[in-house]
């Protein structure tokens, strides 16, 4: 019987202690936070001022370096929600309701900012701040569904029931993202179609994609970081009457 | 003695699924037959947004002709979403909800008789009082057709959906705003679809794509709608 149970590594069943978790993601979190600093740092100023001019846009493509990393994580940020919502569903882990919560805002935050630099860069590219597009859309609902559970979370009082709830929901919501993902090949929009896929070289010059990728994965490490640091913030609040946390505070 | 203990579960083998669906959706039915002032209010709603817009955008009847299938959608949407709340909330309070979620029967049938219940009493009255709305609003008579046909066909999704914001709220006290909050999202992919089938008839083109894609929608729901319902229920009442 204790073979058949090992069937999924060691480290997943230790996630599900809050204090292993808190541990780990501690030690974890400056092998995140040091190199989201530098490829942010190298990529934006690479971006802003090495990277040659789009011949149509010129200098105002540039603003790509922000606006496809934080949509291109909005989206990730939503699939990694819905996955550790199902996770503390199925085996009733604490750790990922609360990562599953600490994705909400940061989640949400992203969707803005992909929808706010995509306006500033609508402006002189289309004429105009807004398009009702299939892309832009189905972004603006991906917002909605976050603003959603965020409500919903907020609405119980107790947490599990809140984490069950959200993540219900969550993984209905889920449905949206193929729509964003392919909203570019489905419909004729006036959005140009995904800049990176994993089997095509981009369409654009090296001298503009690597920069991008490397801002790309510069917010992927911020948003782990970021993450880890609500998920712990998340861990300490509710285990607050737990001894080893109150050690912790008594050590400091 | 042991003869009726063994009838028994034979008895109730015999009610296979169908029967019990067709049980639930007749008691919810009659519940609400019993309660008729709640029957015609989304109707009436329904009707008064659908005033709304002549009166406050535009009363020309070259505008409203273009507006009217959106307008029609969004207030049976609306309509539809008014009347959500009440599918889970009169069970949860009188405790059946409970007992429903206790029993043996298959809960996903129980839930999908108590959705098509509410789509009977919400989605096809708006569906077969939509022409009238219509009419008010200068739809052009091509139009008609793919109105009834895009409501029918879209309104159970609408009920579908609907039903999982009602079910993950129910045990909250104030769940009508927040219940708009989770389900407007996912109903904007009907809406979309809903219009474009009607702007499509109006014009002349052919809706066989818009009305395919509600009825993908429309069997993904029954699918896995319920699913989803019945977990939130059981979240809701746990907790």
């Amino acid at each position: 019987m204790a073979e058949n149970k090992k069937w999924m590594p060691r480290w997943f069943y230790q996630m599900a202690s809050p204090r292993w978790s808190y541990e780990i993601m501690g030690k974890l979190m400056p092998w995140f936070a040091i190199p989201a600093a530098v490829l942010l740092v190298l990529g934006i100023a690479w971006a802003l001022a090495f990277a040659p001019q789009d011949y149509q846009q010129g200098n105002s493509f540039r603003i790509i370096y922000i606006h496809v990393p934080s949509a291109i994580l909005a989206q990730s940020c939503y699939m990694l929600m819905a996955v550790a919502g199902a996770i503390g569903l199925i085996w009733k882990m604490k750790v990922a309701d609360m990562v599953a919560k600490s994705c909400a805002p940061i989640g949400a935050t992203m969707a803005i900012l992909a929808l706010a630099t995509g306006a500033i860069w609508g402006k002189p590219t289309w004429g105009s701040w807004w398009v009702w597009d299939a892309r832009l859309t189905s972004m603006l609902i991906l917002l909605f569904l976050y603003l959603g559970v965020i409500a919903l979370h907020s609405a119980f009082e107790s947490e599990a029931t809140a984490a069950q709830a959200t993540a219900v929901l969550a993984l209905v919501g889920l449905v949206n993202i193929p729509i964003i993902k392919y909203s570019v090949e489905w419909w004729n929009t006036l959005h140009q179609p995904a800049t990176f896929t994993l089997t095509e070289r981009p369409a654009m010059p090296a001298e503009m994609w690597v920069p991008l990728l490397i801002m790309v994965i510069g917010f992927y490490c911020f948003f782990a970081v970021s993450l880890m640091m609500r998920t712990r913030n998340e861990i300490i609040h509710r285990e607050r009457r737990a001894s080893w946390v109150r050690e912790l505070i008594e050590k400091q | 003695m042991s003869e009726m203990l063994t009838k028994e579960p034979v008895r109730t083998g015999e009610q296979s699924i169908g029967g019990l669906f067709l049980a639930v959706l007749k008691r919810d039915l009659l519940l609400s037959y019993r309660r008729r002032s709640d029957l015609v209010n989304p109707l009436i709603f329904f009707l008064m947004v659908a005033t709304l817009f002549p009166l406050g955008v535009s009363p020309e009847p070259d505008f409203l002709a273009q507006v009217a299938p959106g307008v029609v959608w969004v207030a049976a949407l609306l309509a539809t979403l008014l009347s959500m709340d009440s599918v889970f909330r009169s069970d949860y309070e009188d405790g059946t909800l409970e007992q429903t979620l206790l029993s043996p029967q298959p809960l996903f049938v129980v839930v999908l008789g108590k959705i098509t219940a509410h789509w009977m009493l919400t989605g096809l009255p708006l569906a077969v009082l939509a022409p009238l709305l219509g009419v008010m609003l200068f739809l052009p008579e091509g139009g008609m057709g793919g109105l009834m046909l895009s409501l029918l066909l879209g309104t159970p999704t609408l009920s579908l959906v609907g039903a999982i914001g009602a079910a993950l709220t129910v045990g909250l006290r104030k769940g009508g705003v927040l219940i708009s909050l989770l389900v407007l999202p996912l109903y904007i992919p009907v809406l979309i679809f809903g219009t474009s089938a009607v702007q499509a008839a109006v014009t002349g083109l052919p809706l066989d794509g818009y009305i395919a894609l509600l009825g993908a929608m429309l069997a993904l729901g029954i699918g896995l709608a319920p699913l989803a319902v019945g977990a939130a229920l059981r979240i809701s009442v746990s907790g």
